[in-house]
């Protein structure tokens, strides 16, 4: 067997690099432990959030296809932070457990150069330093030009309950037992990391009345830049929030050892997200709150399905409680004294490799062909895993045709934020994406991602000419309303100004153009369409406001950026000797060492190295190289 | 690996002893290559020893040699200090030995710059080193050594945190919009917060200009019509009893007619044109011209004749003067009052030719700049330049803040300029990291999904 790539792993990361490797026209194979596992959503039923969701749309403006997805499967949809800025707003969807891996898989099954095999990967062949293959746990070698390992958490998967811990991945499957200690072997660094998912509930056991009610957003949202909405907004269903109370928070103090993590089990080497802690974490590190919000979440509206469809999923209640206290727990909740647990909360332990081993392009620095995406790069989360996937499809591609790696900058895609952060940083714990993230943020919008990234997309051969075109339509109509907008006056008439008056506005004395106009913190392109036709579509109308808006912050951010982009220009020879400058800070060397960073930019992002550091090496790379860094 | 500086690092001129430093991983080997005693490669490293530096055969000084090795010194390199008796001709000597054996002159300052290159001082400490080796009177060494202590490091660092506590809280609010038991943080509650960190850097920046006068002293300027008594009042307060005068010219930039300590301030009387000239300054430079002096100048000693009526250019200067620190004296109270002068300037009385009123001028000059205050309270004051043009630079952002306020922008974008302030503050002392805000993100609240 011969491929082009091979894709290790049928999760959001492996869906998203096998199908663009195979839509760009790469000869793919998809390897999955299980079929009835691709796409999967093992923890929460939700897609998007709060820089979440923007991925989930620079994902779809690249050429990806968890946005579509997510838009076929989802069962309540909800704009988070709209009374906020432009810069800070996100879909979240509620998505169908089933419908969801549905949709995917069909994508898988159309694409025309995929094949998918059920297998478990247990070695990489490699000659070299170059990738060539894998081999099966039966001991079949299938060779590729490149590799891509999507495996999540199932490198050595141990499931925590109390103080049993039983070596098997999300829902009982078979564990990848050798892989790990196979790319130890080749070098890599392999780091342990931990993370949990909270009980389900029987749907029926739980009495509603004594919850509070959940609804989707009564307008409607896509992720998707190409399609329309296809849904009722009444078909959503709803979510509901509870609390715990004193008597949960006594039945987990009483019974804290008993915790898998809380010294119920004593070789725990795995370090879990912060952004994520079990209930045990935040009732001890916040002793003094006296309740704790739970939302209660369908898992999917198709209530024949034997493993989701009847469930209820508890977010925030994450545990490593044993099962006789998770019943305790789960019945001092108002609403759910009764309610019946299908399937207990379990904390999970798995090796990942550490991210400053990857190049910025996902090839790891080790192999050459060699990538990898998702959990097992230290993420957590469905989206921060398909972005990663389809980046690594997308330079698995790019190498195959000897071209150069797309990199997107920290200005450019959340997308580049996290892959920047992961190689430059490292991790400690599971890393998520926060809007706090990105510096910014004001240029990395939900509603700019098809303008930040589509021509992107369209250059690597996933956006088609159909929808490149409809890009250009906006950008061209984008620049025509600005001009419309500076064409176009109000004349000081009664009716105006008594229109003016109306709104907290003030009175005009000479004509004033629609553009200025628009820059008063009270007028909007809603209110001024009250008074004259604006004749162009609602997404053109969005862009151009948020320009005129925003326009003093919109130039402050690029002016900052520009800064960053200016350092991230200036390149570091790869065979660059730390050692040799002169005063630099030992932690710096060290640091320096380990990532081997490619700029400037990129040097003064890694903690420990610090302004003077950067001096210090440019003026060795002037002495030294000739590099003319001013 | 870096080159060995040597510099001499006492004040040249005849004192006690003198000492020259060595700092570089070959200082130890090339003092010993000068040195008569016991073998100084051998020597453990924090000890002193006596000898002699010799050239050849020739015994140059009796001294004691003080050996610090890498890394607990003060640059981290190699240091030795040798300790010699105070002669220019001796401690010269010694250098240039020296330096034929293979040290380089150390630029002014390199030692602190390795130290700051070194990691071993931050930034802001660094300046204060350079400051305390440019202490010009005892109140500037002790403020160089507030600032190196860290204490201003400190100062700000707090303010840095509330800035960071309030940055956490909007964030926060942003990545977990549906977590009811955090507060949302509104731009009502950002309105009491952004005044506290507007007053707390007012603070620092006011307190930076004490900073300057400690470390600068404060600027005089006699001003007057000619034989107003310019020349004499300054006689009169150079030789006053309780005024020590001294005999620094050319401190600043400006040329300096005389000082004196005030309570251990230096009073500088910056040169108006040749006060001593008795020439009309306020005639033959015009009125623009004094206006500049003004302006250069900290305080203005302003000089009117009790014998004559107040003219249209002395009225004008006067309004000229206004808000800056000012006394206005009336001089010749010996002769008829014929001045038509408000009470409400505050005028004091003297006369030069009794000396008559010189101690209340003092006293004035005292109170103006909280002298007494100056004395007794913690020296911690910003007081570099650097540090001064990035806290003004905060004070602007905190406007375009207050300007988002009142445009309605929503609090995240408003957020983007306290960001930036709080960035700012951190290039003071040489720190900016993203990281900070997400690990204060995760402990400052109870998230989690």
């Amino acid at each position: 067997m011969n491929y082009d790539v091979i894709v290790v792993g049928g999760g959001h990361a492996g869906c998203e690099a096998c199908l663009a490797t195979s839509k760009i026209g790469h000869k793919t194979l998809l390897i999955t432990g299980n079929i009835k596992n691709i796409a999967d959503m093992p923890c929460n039923p939700s897609i998007g959030g709060s820089a979440k969701g923007i991925v989930v749309r620079e994902i779809d403006a690249l050429g990806g296809m968890m946005g579509k997805c997510a838009d076929e499967g989802q069962i309540q949809i909800k704009m988070l932070n709209s009374a906020k800025g432009p810069a800070v707003q996100a879909l979240r969807a509620q998505a169908d457990k089933v419908t969801y891996p549905q949709k995917m898989y069909e994508k898988l099954k159309n694409s025309p150069n995929l094949d998918i095999k059920e297998s478990l990967v247990e070695d990489l062949i490699v000659e070299n330093n170059e990738i060539k293959g894998v081999i099966l746990e039966d001991g079949t070698k299938v060779s590729s030009k490149a590799v891509i390992l999507t495996t999540g958490t199932y490198l050595k998967a141990d499931i925590l309950v109390g103080s049993t811990r039983t070596r098997q991945g999300p829902h009982g499957e078979r564990p990848s037992m050798h892989l790990s200690d196979n790319l130890e072997k080749l070098g890599f660094k392999i780091v342990r990391l931990k993370t949990g998912t909270p009980p389900r509930v029987e749907k029926n056991s739980i009495n509603y009345e004594k919850t509070k009610l959940e609804l989707g957003d009564d307008v409607f949202h896509t992720f998707s830049f190409d399609d329309k909405p296809n849904y009722k907004i009444e078909d959503q269903i709803p979510c509901h929030l509870v609390y715990t109370n004193e008597n949960t928070h006594k039945i987990i103090r009483d019974n804290l050892s008993k915790a898998s993590m809380y010294g119920g089990l004593d070789d725990i080497k795995g370090v879990g997200p912060r952004y994520c802690p079990s209930i045990e974490d935040k009732i001890v590190r916040f002793a003094d709150k006296e309740r704790h919000q739970l939302f209660l979440e369908p898992e999917s509206k198709i209530s024949n399905d034997e493993t989701y469809g009847n469930t209820i999923y508890i977010q925030g209640f994450s545990t490593s409680m044993p099962h006789d206290i998770q019943e305790k727990m789960v019945h001092s909740l108002v609403g759910l004294e009764n309610a019946k647990i299908l399937k207990y909360a379990y904390a999970i332990e798995y090796d990942a490799i550490y991210p400053t081993q990857l190049k910025q392009s996902l090839e790891t620095k080790l192999i050459s062909g060699l990538f990898t995406a998702g959990q097992i790069n230290g993420t957590s989360g469905y989206e921060e895993a398909a972005c990663q996937g389809l980046i690594a499809g997308i330079n698995a591609s790019l190498k195959l045709k000897g071209k150069d790696p797309l990199i997107l900058g920290r200005d450019e895609a959340y997308i580049g934020v996290l892959i920047d952060d992961l190689v430059t940083k490292g991790v400690r714990d599971p890393y998520r994406l926060l809007t706090s993230r990105a510096e910014y943020r004001l240029l990395l919008r939900h509603d700019n991602a098809d303008l930040r990234l589509r021509k992107y997309g369209y250059e690597v051969g996933l956006i088609n000419e159909e929808q490149y075109k409809k890009l250009n339509t906006k950008i061209d109509n984008m620049v025509k309303l600005k001009e419309y907008l500076k064409n176009n006056k109000l004349t000081p008439t009664v009716k105006t100004n008594e229109f003016l008056k109306s709104i907290g506005s003030t009175i005009l004395k000479d004509g004033i153009t629609l553009y200025d106009l628009l820059r008063r913190p009270e007028v909007t392109m809603d209110i001024l369409e009250q008074v004259i036709e604006i004749p162009f579509d609602n997404e053109v109308k969005e862009q151009v406001e948020i320009s005129i808006k925003y326009e003093g912050y919109i130039v402050k951010a690029r002016k900052e950026a520009d800064k960053m982009k200016d350092l991230d220009n200036k390149s570091i020879p790869e065979d660059i000797d730390y050692n040799k400058i002169h005063n630099l800070a030992s932690e710096a060397k060290q640091k320096l060492n380990e990532v081997r960073p490619t700029s400037l930019g990129q040097a003064l992002r890694i903690s420990g190295v610090n302004p003077t550091d950067i001096s210090l090496i440019m003026i060795y790379l002037k002495k030294e190289y000739h590099y003319d860094h001013k | 690996m870096n080159d060995t500086i040597a510099a001499i690092s006492t004040a040249l001129g005849v004192g006690a002893i003198s000492i020259i430093r060595v700092s570089g991983p070959d200082s130890i080997k090339i003092v010993n290559n000068i040195f008569k005693g016991e073998n100084l490669n051998k020597a453990p490293t924090h000890t002193i020893h006596y000898g002699h530096i010799i050239e050849k055969t020739n015994v140059i000084d009796e001294v004691l040699v003080s050996i610090f090795k890498s890394p607990k010194t003060f640059t981290t390199e190699d240091i030795v200090e040798i300790n010699a008796h105070g002669s220019i001709a001796t401690t010269n000597k010694i250098l240039e030995l020296l330096l034929e054996n293979g040290c380089r002159l150390a630029e002014p300052g390199e030692f602190t710059k390795r130290a700051y290159m070194n990691g071993r001082i931050d930034l802001l400490e660094a300046e204060g080193v350079m400051d305390l080796i440019n202490a010009k009177s005892e109140k500037a060494r002790k403020l160089a050594i507030n600032q190196m202590d860290g204490k201003l490091s400190l100062l700000i660092r707090n303010l840095r945190q509330d800035i960071l506590e309030t940055l956490a809280n909007i964030e926060v609010n942003i990545d977990y919009p549906e977590y009811e038991d955090i507060l949302e943080l509104t731009i009502n509650d950002l309105k009491p917060k952004i005044d506290n960190i507007e007053k707390k850097i007012e603070e620092l920046l006011s307190n930076s200009e004490n900073g300057k006068i400690i470390k600068e002293g404060i600027k005089v300027a006699i001003l007057g019509k000619p034989n107003v008594g310019k020349s004499s009042l300054l006689n009169s307060i150079l030789n006053e009893d309780k005024a020590i005068v001294t005999d620094i010219k050319g401190t600043t930039r400006d040329y300096v007619e005389g000082s004196i300590y005030l309570n251990g301030i230096p009073l500088n009387f910056i040169d108006t044109a040749g006060i001593r000239k008795t020439e009309d300054i306020v005639e033959k430079i015009g009125v623009d011209k004094s206006i500049k002096l003004i302006e250069e100048a900290d305080l203005i000693l302003f000089l009117l004749n009790n014998n004559e009526k107040v003219s249209k250019e002395e009225k004008e200067l006067i309004e000229k003067i206004k808000n800056k620190k000012h006394i206005i004296i009336v001089n010749k109270i010996d002769l008829d009052k014929n001045i038509d002068i408000d009470n409400e300037l505050n005028p004091i009385y003297i006369s030069t030719l009794n000396k008559k009123g010189i101690e209340e001028i003092l006293n004035r000059i005292k109170e103006l700049f909280n002298l007494g205050k100056l004395e007794t309270e913690d020296l911690t004051y910003i007081s570099n330049a650097r540090s001064i043009s990035i806290l003004k630079e905060a004070l602007k952002r905190i406007e375009d803040v207050r300007n988002g306020i009142k445009n309605n922008m929503p609090i995240d974008m408003v957020e983007i300029d306290i960001k930036e302030i709080w960035n700012l503050l951190g290039t003071i002392i040489g720190e900016t990291y993203e990281d900070e805000l997400i690990n204060q993100l995760f402990s400052q609240f109870c998230l989690g999904k």
